[in-house]
């Protein structure tokens, strides 16, 4: 189906660009297209985590917010969904993808580590942006052992 | 006929007023602001076996002599609460919570506009038109 690689073609040129016009710009210069990187995704995660939801049941705790993460919005963004989801229940969240669609092109196992984290800084803010609508406010950050596999680690600050 | 919509954030603080006729819309402010404490009754009251298919809508939430007040609360503790008038005879469960689903599509629309930041009070006209719509066609 074409369209489940339109948003990976658009993220991809969105990263390249953003590094295109440095491309070694430096930890200063990378901060901040990580952190442009982020916030474009915070700004969808927002809107998302406000028209999803719109028809399922209400959410009674923490664990059904994550859930809907793991399942619909996945399932909406990345057509799979989560792989796993650990928690130590005090607001710790582990969510494990192992075949993260945005790194499968580029390579299977150790080449290109280094440069996937800025193929993460979007969906990262992603899911800061639905969990912010959704009533949590929370630091997510995400870890690549090995392409495609991917974690996303969030610590939940507190719910407002 | 509708004689207030508004819209309330989970901050608490009203997002978007609409009130037919104008001068009243401070004493509707108090009305709903004493029914916020009553939306967040119901809703904790509900428990899981009530929850509505679509958004939880506790209806009713209590008459005046001259309206009745209605909620709705969103998956994102956005809250939406109408007056109707309560001369007109009793409203079925139904309409009420098809308004507020149309309320809620419209309100979604309107936080999908990339121009507008978030926190900003509504000014899209399509939503202003759909709110008068609705508040005309609750007769």
């Amino acid at each position: 189906m074409a369209d489940t690689v339109l948003f990976e073609f658009l993220h991809t040129e969105m990263v390249a660009e953003l590094w295109a016009p440095d491309p070694d710009p430096g930890p200063g210069g990378q901060k901040t297209s990580l952190t442009v990187l982020e916030s474009m995704g915070f700004r969808v995660g927002q809107t998302l985590g406000e028209r999803l939801p719109q028809e399922t049941l209400g959410f009674r705790e923490e664990l059904d917010v994550l859930r809907f993460l793991c399942k619909d919005l996945w399932v909406a963004v990345f057509h799979k969904q989560m792989d796993s989801l650990r928690t130590n229940h005090q607001g710790t969240y582990v969510l494990q993808d192992n075949s993260f669609r945005l790194l499968i092109p580029m390579a299977s196992g150790l080449q290109y580590v280094e440069e996937a984290p800025k193929f993460l800084a979007f969906t990262c803010g992603l899911l800061c942006g639905t969990l912010h609508t959704l009533g949590f406010q929370s630091l997510v950050t995400a870890f690549v052992t090995a392409l495609p596999a991917c974690e996303c680690w969030r610590w939940c600050l507190h719910a407002h | 006929m509708a004689v207030c919509i508004m819209v309330i954030v989970k901050e608490n603080y009203p997002f978007y007023v609409r009130s037919i006729p104008v001068e009243n819309e401070l004493k509707f402010h108090s009305v709903v602001h004493t029914s916020l404490d009553l939306v967040d009754e119901k809703i904790s009251a509900m428990g899981k076996a009530l929850v509505d298919q679509r958004g939880l809508c506790p209806g009713l939430l209590y008459p005046t002599e001259d309206y009745k007040v209605y909620g709705y609360v969103t998956n994102s503790k956005v809250k939406f609460v109408t007056l109707v008038d309560s001369s007109n005879t009793a409203h079925r469960d139904n309409e009420i919570c098809s308004m507020f689903w149309k309320l809620h599509n419209s309100y979604t629309d309107v936080t999908c506009n990339p121009f507008p930041n978030p926190g900003d009070r509504i000014r899209p006209r399509v939503f202003d038109n759909m709110v008068t719509s609705l508040m005309t066609q609750v007769c």
